[in-house]
């Protein structure tokens, strides 16, 4: 222990009431700056939430061409938004929260089995399943529930194909999917949200329309866990929690499947959950929706821009009953 | 038991107000410090995808977190006997008033672009924005009427009734948190709770004082 003599410090001041001015002005300032980084640090730990780092995935499709009869030429979102704003309640209820947690989710080897009003049911491997179509791109539309979009090239193949393949019985006139149920690999699940496995549904011939679509990738590359991966559906026309990730089951039915949403908010989400600006959530309104990536909002689009292409289906349907 | 009895008989040492004098900058730039922070993130796009949702939702936490923070100063008076809290409780009135009211402007002003039809039929007719618009609404006046002077002004015990507005703003405010939420309700129940706890002190406090029972204060202590 060496103790410094005080007639070596050069900052000796004269007397002793300037000692303690200064040491009183020097306690204060530590004192004020050590109040601002505790209540200011304390309320952006609360508050403030870091994004999420965009993925890397492999390059699994070809390159950009022509745009098909069903793609929007609209100004596609960036991938880095596509990849980490998600709604996938298995893995949190915050949209930040996918991108970081979904590591977890392993996506090979993977099976989907294919039942219910069919021909003959079977269990069939990811990569076998893909396989059986030709792959393509499809740029849609994705309108949330929550009032925002986004516009994402998907990669996969059309349901219609898959429902065919399948051999539906005379019986069949849902589509049910089925999503995995696994706490260890989907953490959000023992939080109790909502009723796991995810379930929905549609009906047959909207599983049949064209623009019903088997999502395995965005922009050429294979789903990113939080989007989704290894298989999920993507109907454009309707909100976006239509849209059931990481499926496991594809069942035909012959009554309308008890769908999650509908079942957990029977009053806020319905079974059709067509994109309708007329019709408002019963908490906020429907009539726009912010563009991701855009500062101000912009109209809703009855069935989200798709109306030439669906809006007969559900004619003679009161849609605001069926919402 | 000899030393914990020490410790409890210890008189708590009473604070000089100058010695206290770093208190008071240092919360209210501490709790301007997220929205330098919240600025700098827009402006070098660490928002996320949703930069306008992103501010509206951490405004509104901001804002009932320090609301919370200056109601906590009375109850912390009460039953510790702690009397520092209340030196800062205007500061983070103040402080949360802020933020609701930024709050308020973001979704009014950027995110439906001061459209009056919008903001009337959202006023109107969705409850959740009818009770967060309230609440920021009753704030005004008790941001008006913060100052030492105004208490003068209005004599103590008006000033006192008015300021007492606060409570339902709170409430209405933990109901706008609730009532927004899509589906997972901890964090505003988790809030709400909060504010439960420490309007019930100040309940039981009253009480307890109305039936003349000795306080709860540390140095007087009846048991």
């Amino acid at each position: 222990m060496s103790h410094i003599p005080p007639e070596e410090s050069s900052l000796e001041p004269k007397n002793e009431a300037q000692t303690m001015q200064r040491r009183e002005f020097l306690k204060n300032a530590v004192l004020t700056t050590g109040t601002i980084v505790g209540v200011g640090g304390s309320l952006s730990l609360l508050t403030r939430q870091a994004s999420a780092a965009t993925p890397e995935a492999a390059l699994i499709g070809g390159a950009k061409r022509p745009l098909g009869p069903y793609d929007t030429s609209e100004a596609q979102t960036s991938y880095q938004s596509i990849t980490t704003y998600n709604n996938f309640y298995e893995f949190g209820t915050d949209k930040a929260e996918p991108a970081k947690r979904a590591g977890t989710l392993k996506t090979r080897p993977w099976t989907v089995l294919l039942d219910g009003e069919v021909k003959k049911p079977q269990r069939v491997d990811i990569d076998t399943l893909q396989s059986w179509f030709p792959l393509e791109d499809r740029i849609y539309r994705m309108r949330c529930v929550e009032g925002w979009s986004m516009v994402i090239p998907w990669f996969g193949f059309p349901l219609a194909a898959l429902v065919r393949r399948m051999q539906p019985t005379s019986k069949a006139k849902y589509i049910q999917f089925t999503a995995l149920n696994d706490p260890k690999q989907m953490p959000g699940q023992l939080e109790g949200v909502l009723e796991w496995p995810y379930v929905e549904g549609l009906r047959l011939d909207e599983a049949l329309h064209p623009l019903s679509f088997m999502a395995v990738g965005i922009g050429g590359r294979l789903l990113p866990n939080q989007n989704g991966a290894p298989l999920r559906l993507v109907v454009p026309w309707k909100y976006g929690f239509k849209g059931i990730k990481s499926i496991v089951r594809i069942t035909l039915t012959s009554t309308m499947p008890r769908t999650t949403w509908a079942l957990s908010n029977p009053g806020e989400y319905g079974f059709y959950a067509n994109v309708n600006p007329k019709v408002d959530h019963p908490r906020w309104s429907q009539a726009t929706e912010r563009r991701i990536g855009e500062l101000s909002r912009r109209p809703t689009l009855p069935f989200n821009g798709y109306a030439r292409e669906v809006a007969s289906l559900y004619s003679g349907m009161d849609l605001r009953r069926n919402f | 038991m000899t030393p914990q009895l020490e410790s409890v008989s210890k008189p708590s040492k009473p604070i000089k107000a100058s010695k206290l004098s770093w208190l008071g900058p240092g919360v209210v730039l501490g709790g301007l410090l997220p929205l330098v922070v919240m600025i700098w993130d827009a402006y070098s796009g660490l928002l996320g995808a949703n930069p306008v949702q992103r501010a509206t939702h951490q405004t509104g936490l901001l804002a009932t977190i320090l609301l919370l923070a200056s109601l906590a100063c009375t109850p912390l008076r009460q039953t510790l006997g702690w009397t520092w809290p209340a030196r800062v409780r205007k500061a983070l009135g103040l402080l949360a008033f802020t933020y609701a009211f930024l709050h308020m402007l973001i979704y009014f002003v950027i995110d439906h672009g001061l459209s009056l039809s919008v903001i009337v039929e959202d006023i109107l007719k969705r409850p959740f924005i009818t009770v967060g618009f309230a609440a920021v609404v009753l704030m005004i006046p008790l941001a008006i009427t913060s100052s030492k002077g105004m208490v003068r002004k209005l004599g103590f015990v008006r000033w006192q009734g008015l300021h007492r507005l606060v409570y339902l703003a709170a409430g209405l405010a933990a109901l706008h948190f609730i009532w927004q939420t899509k589906k997972d309700l901890r964090e505003p129940l988790l809030y709400a709770g909060i504010l439960g706890v420490l309007l019930l002190t100040r309940v039981v406090w009253n009480l307890r004082k109305k039936k003349g029972r000795p306080a709860a204060a540390p140095a007087s202590r009846s048991s």
